[in-house]
């Protein structure tokens, strides 16, 4: 599987990242590169492997339902770029 | 009743799923002890995780563990002893995370079926595809500044639980028998308040149109409908924009649509889905959920009697109709109700005054039967005063009007307004007496032959009396004098 | 002897015998950390913090107060851990200025035990890096030198600024995080300790995520008792981490009993890569005869997915990564570039918050989650994370704790490896299978390469068995007798 421009500028996009149209080219090749490296996985035979999403193989107790946390405005603003009215704010939204 | 929808070239079928977003009721979020209390100041339920402050882990909640598996359970469906959460990744202000804990191949509850009741009578079974777990977002102000968007996070977090259906439903009807079903039995179990208001019920309706036996047609999926006349009047408007398009020779496009309450028509809300690969992958924050059989047996003993059980018991105990029992089971409430007014009294008189007397006063204020101004115990009192004849019917109806508006007991009013129906054969024949000496004409018409008079002469003496003069015995007293 | 050359066990005994105070051992520690600033170890330095806490640690011993384990100990702590009131920016811009009003149930647990925090080290950006090249706050430069003029050295990553400034004794221990060989690879680098537990040994909480199912705190020191008394510190079980075990924590440093009589050592022959110095080979072949001379027997094994576990790291890292960075979005906290709209204030910020490496992951994690790749890529990859740890799981039926070398090099120059991902990559290779196991592992200075820098073996276990892992790293210690110095040159 190779990686071309509208590619790297589809998941440039999803990551929320610029990647300058005169770059798009270096930046699929980087990627490329890695890619490539790492399809030496398809070596492996994973035929009836579970795929393993933790090492934990034990159970964590669960949060009882009590409130016990929030209930401080300020707290959750102060490290916000901008904020008013107890808001956070944001440029406007345009659906 | 046919369900097709008649368009220039023929008839459609309209196939739609829905998948409804039920707000658990829980203390505390999803994944941390924050409240879920509704219209707090903003933000000021938010904890450093529902803020998704760097380092922040999310601990499941074992309420809504709890919540899930019992609405699974009432929902008939099948609860999947393993499920997993999942990372649904996109981009918003109101997402703080960057992505939505939810769960995708592997939710906590499987497939199960509804059965729902029909106006006509026709019963249609809806297919359940999953309940799955996951938190609701916050909430975006775009109206407060003219540049600025304004997030609270206060809803952040809380858990939802997101019922979708089989595309089994023919008609905007059926899916609107369908969401009350739903949205009753959570309610029945206490595991969604139903409020819909209050944004504790929304649902998402996926629409498509066929020719009847056709294979099904692309979708359409349109957002958060918060009321049920919305869920009806969007299906409906979507369905009609569809086939109007086929009819023209387009085609549909796979797409999320908005319904424009204003309007009344759904629009494109394409701009954003373009944008969207949600790159589900399991959460690494969160183990998997594995529950033991034993678990569950003990969710299913906490679960009341459901409303189709009920309405069943109804049926059979009570000897009502079916259709008088589904109205009377639809609310826990109102069964509650129902069944405290009927306890060793006349079943089905308790019936007529429960959906006739009292729904009738309570819809027409918006007044839940919970704060209703009569309680069950007083619409028994004043019952039991038309059983053991100390009041008319007619009279009760008065009474009961005194009681809804004062507050005051049956017998109280009864007493005070000197209500009390007159059974005295005496005192009656005296009236009916009058009435006769003061009628001559008519009496001698009744005579000739016209017997629809008895119900004219039976006015009268009943004005007489005030309306106070046993009927019955009015009735029986004039069919004798006036024969004589 | 220099207070500062002091280990944690032996200012422990100072402190315990009255010979010093917190207070001047803390002093000491400032002064270095002063006098070798150009380093750049660290990024924060909080001496009033770190004056007042060895007070009242003083005070406490006064009193006869009930001691911790790391009393009057002080200590740098990575800049990844969450400290109230402290910056935590993971050496991050998009973090700029962030100061958390929490803080790490780690970093709590030191506090709570009696240490004293002198300030916040340097790190890769978000502990993405082998080499601490990626800071925003810029290269920390080893102690350690290939001679006299020799270039200036990268002390490996990403805990980088911890590993140099424990080796520079700037601070008895520092905190690590290690997610593929994050403490591993420096501890072999700058000549220290550095000590990876079990994955749920310590709390994530508080602690900025990399890759979730792989990060895991641990202990940077000079000897392997330290990192014993260290890690005792900071391991707990913690409700408010779901991957948290809840197991009670063992005495790590009585666990050091200096006999491995019996015990079965593995050494998988897979642990060798192209273009390898033939002196890591030589130093991992004289690991096991001291080993074997200490009377423990050695087993050659086999670990077959080895040479895939470094591809499948890839694979895994950047795509949890990718989620958990989608946070830094400039509404809440840190950086926020403005933008005509909200999708270019999101793009703007996230453009200039992050470096060319921290971006290059991000990319690569969306790319093996989004549709039509996630089998391909992610889905594979944990298949192959399953069959590595089947590997090592197979290898516990015959071998008590796996030998290996820590790193296929020793340190390079700054710049060096920046514009071949792959290449720095590779500095892992031998700390990743365990990470993707779970596994505890420790890297040990053992040896010095031809040009003076100091060489690491790692000592793997298994799960929850730190205690066998510290045993073998205690008496391999005693057999290598590195005494190399960075400083005085003294070897």
């Amino acid at each position: 599987m190779s990686l071309d421009k509208d590619t790297v500028r589809r998941i440039a996009m999803l990551a929320r990242i610029k990647v300058p149209e005169a770059d798009l080219e270096t930046m699929a090749g980087e990627l490329n590169n890695i890619l490539g490296w790492i399809e030496q996985l398809d070596e492996v035979d994973t035929d009836g492997v579970e795929p393993m999403t933790s090492v934990s193989d034990f159970r964590p107790e669960l949060r009882a339902d009590v409130v016990n946390d929030g209930g401080d405005a300020e707290r959750a603003l102060a490290n916000a770029p901008e904020n008013a009215n107890g808001f956070f704010v944001v440029p406007k939204v345009i659906d | 009743m046919s369900k097709l929808l008649k368009g220039r070239t023929g008839d459609w079928e309209i196939v739609i799923g829905l998948e409804i977003h039920a707000q658990s009721i829980t203390k505390a979020k999803l994944f941390s002890g924050a409240s879920t209390a509704f219209g707090a100041e903003p933000n000021t339920q938010v904890s450093l995780v529902d803020a998704a402050m760097p380092g922040m882990l999310p601990v499941l909640n074992e309420e809504s563990v709890r919540q899930a598996v019992r609405s699974g359970l009432a929902l008939n469906s099948k609860i999947n002893l393993h499920s997993v959460f999942a990372r649904k990744n996109y981009f918003y202000p109101d997402l703080p995370q960057g992505y939505q804990i939810s769960q995708f191949e592997s939710p906590i509850v499987g497939e199960g079926e509804l059965e729902i009741d029909l106006a006509d009578g026709e019963v249609v079974t809806v297919g359940i595809e999953r309940l799955h777990l996951e938190q609701d977002a916050g909430k975006s102000l775009h109206d407060q500044h003219p540049t600025k968007t304004y997030i609270d996070l206060n809803r952040s977090g809380i858990t939802l639980m997101e019922i979708v259906s089989k595309p089994d439903m023919r008609s905007s009807e059926e899916a609107v028998e369908y969401a009350t079903k739903v949205r009753s039995i959570l309610r029945y179990i206490d595991t969604c308040d139903g409020n819909m208001q209050e944004g504790s019920l929304r649902c998402d309706a996926n629409v498509s149109v066929r020719r009847p036996g056709e294979a099904l047609g692309t979708r359409c999926e349109i957002k958060n409908l918060n009321s049920f006349r919305y869920l009806r009047q969007a299906i409906d408007h979507e369905a009609v924009r569809q086939v109007e398009i086929l009819e023209d020779g387009g085609k549909i496009a796979q797409e999320t649509r908005l319904y424009d309450t204003a309007k009344g028509e759904t629009r494109s809300m394409r701009s954003k889905e373009e944008a969207h690969d949600y790159r589900y992958f399991p959460d690494p924050d969160l183990l998997p959920i594995d529950l033991s059989e034993e678990f569950v047996a003990r969710m299913k003993a906490t679960l009341p009697e459901l409303p189709d059980a009920r309405k069943e018991r109804f049926v059979t105990a009570y000897a009502l109709s079916p259709y008088d029992a589904s109205v009377l089971v639809s609310e826990r409430d109102t069964a509650d109700y129902f069944e405290t007014v009927a306890a060793g009294r006349d079943s089905k008189l308790a019936a007529n005054w429960v959906i006739s007397d009292l729904f009738g006063r309570l819809n027409k204020l918006t007044i839940p039967v919970s704060a209703s101004p009569v309680s069950a115990e007083a619409l028994g009192e004043l019952i039991d005063l038309i059983s053991d004849q100390t009041i008319s019917g007619r009279i009760a109806k008065d009474v009961f009007s005194e009681m809804f508006e004062s507050g005051e007991g049956a017998k109280a009013i009864v007493e005070k307004k000197g209500l009390r129906q007159v059974t005295d054969e005496g005192a009656i024949r005296g009236q009916v007496q009058s009435v006769i000496d003061d009628n001559p004409d008519k009496v001698a018409d009744y005579r000739g032959g016209n017997d629809k008079l008895v119900g004219w002469f039976m006015g009268q003496v009943m004005k007489a009396s005030q309306g106070k003069a046993n009927p019955g015995m009015v009735n029986k007293l004039l069919r004798e004098m006036l024969s004589a | 002897m220099k207070l500062t050359e002091l280990t944690i066990a032996a200012a422990r005994d100072g402190l315990a015998a009255g010979e010093f105070t917190s207070v001047e051992l803390t002093a000491a520690n400032l002064s270095a950390m002063e006098n070798t600033r150009d380093l750049n170890a660290f990024v924060c330095e909080t001496a009033e913090k770190a004056q007042d806490m060895a007070a009242a640690s003083d005070v406490r011993r006064a009193r006869g107060a009930d001691l911790g384990a790391m009393e009057g100990i002080p200590i740098a702590v990575k800049d990844l851990f969450c400290t109230e009131g402290v910056r935590a920016t993971a050496c991050s811009h998009i973090l700029d200025g962030f100061t958390p009003p929490y803080e790490s149930t780690v970093t709590t647990n030191l506090w709570d035990a009696g240490a004293v925090m002198l300030g916040k080290t340097n790190m890769d950006e978000f502990a993405m890096g082998s080499s601490n090249m990626s800071s925003y706050d810029g290269p920390v430069t080893n102690p350690w030198r290939a001679g006299d003029d020799g270039a200036k050295l990268v002390p490996g990553g990403s805990s980088g600024g911890s590993a140099a400034a424990v080796a520079a004794r700037m601070a008895m221990g520092a905190t690590g995080t290690d997610t593929g060989g994050s403490i591993r690879q420096p501890g072999a680098f700058c000549g220290v300790v550095g000590m990876k537990p079990t994955y749920g040994r310590c709390s994530r909480w508080g602690v900025i995520a990399f890759a979730s199912s792989l990060d895991q705190a641990g202990p940077l020191t000079r000897t392997v008792q330290d990192a014993a008394i260290m890690l005792g510190a900071m391991a707990g079980h913690d409700p408010k981490d779901s991957t948290s075990v809840n197991e009670s924590v063992p005495d790590f440093e009585a666990a050091l009993t200096g006999d491995i009589k019996g015990l079965r050592v593995g050494v998988p022959k897979e642990y060798v890569v192209d273009g390898m110095p033939g002196e890591i080979g030589e130093l991992w072949r004289r690991g096991v005869d001291w080993l074997k001379d200490a009377g423990a027997q050695i087993v050659d094994i086999s670990l077959p997915h080895t040479k895939y576990a470094l591809p499948a790291y890839y694979i895994i890292a950047p795509a949890e990564a990718s989620s958990n960075l989608a946070r830094y979005d400039g509404v809440r906290y840190g950086l926020r570039v403005e933008g005509d709209s909200l999708q270019d204030m999101y793009a703007n910020t996230r453009s200039e918050g992050f470096g060319a490496e921290v971006k290059r992951r991000l990319m690569i994690g969306a790319y093996v989650l989004s549709a039509g790749y996630y089998d391909a890529y992610y889905l594979k990859a944990q298949k192959v994370r399953a069959r590595i740890a089947q590997d090592f799981h197979d290898a516990w039926e015959t071998v008590d704790v796996v030998l290996t070398p820590t790193a296929p090099s020793a340190a390079f120059a700054q710049g060096e490896k920046m514009d071949d991902p792959i290449a720095m990559y590779l500095n892992d290779v031998f700390t990743v299978p365990a990470s993707l196991a779970g596994l505890p592992a420790i890297s040990v200075p053992a040896g010095l390469s031809s040009d003076g820098l100091p060489l690491g073996l790692q000592i793997i276990g298994r799960p929850f068995d730190e205690e066998t892992m510290f045993r073998v790293a205690g008496v391999m210690e005693r057999e290598a007798a590195f005494t190399a110095h960075p400083m005085t040159g003294e070897a």
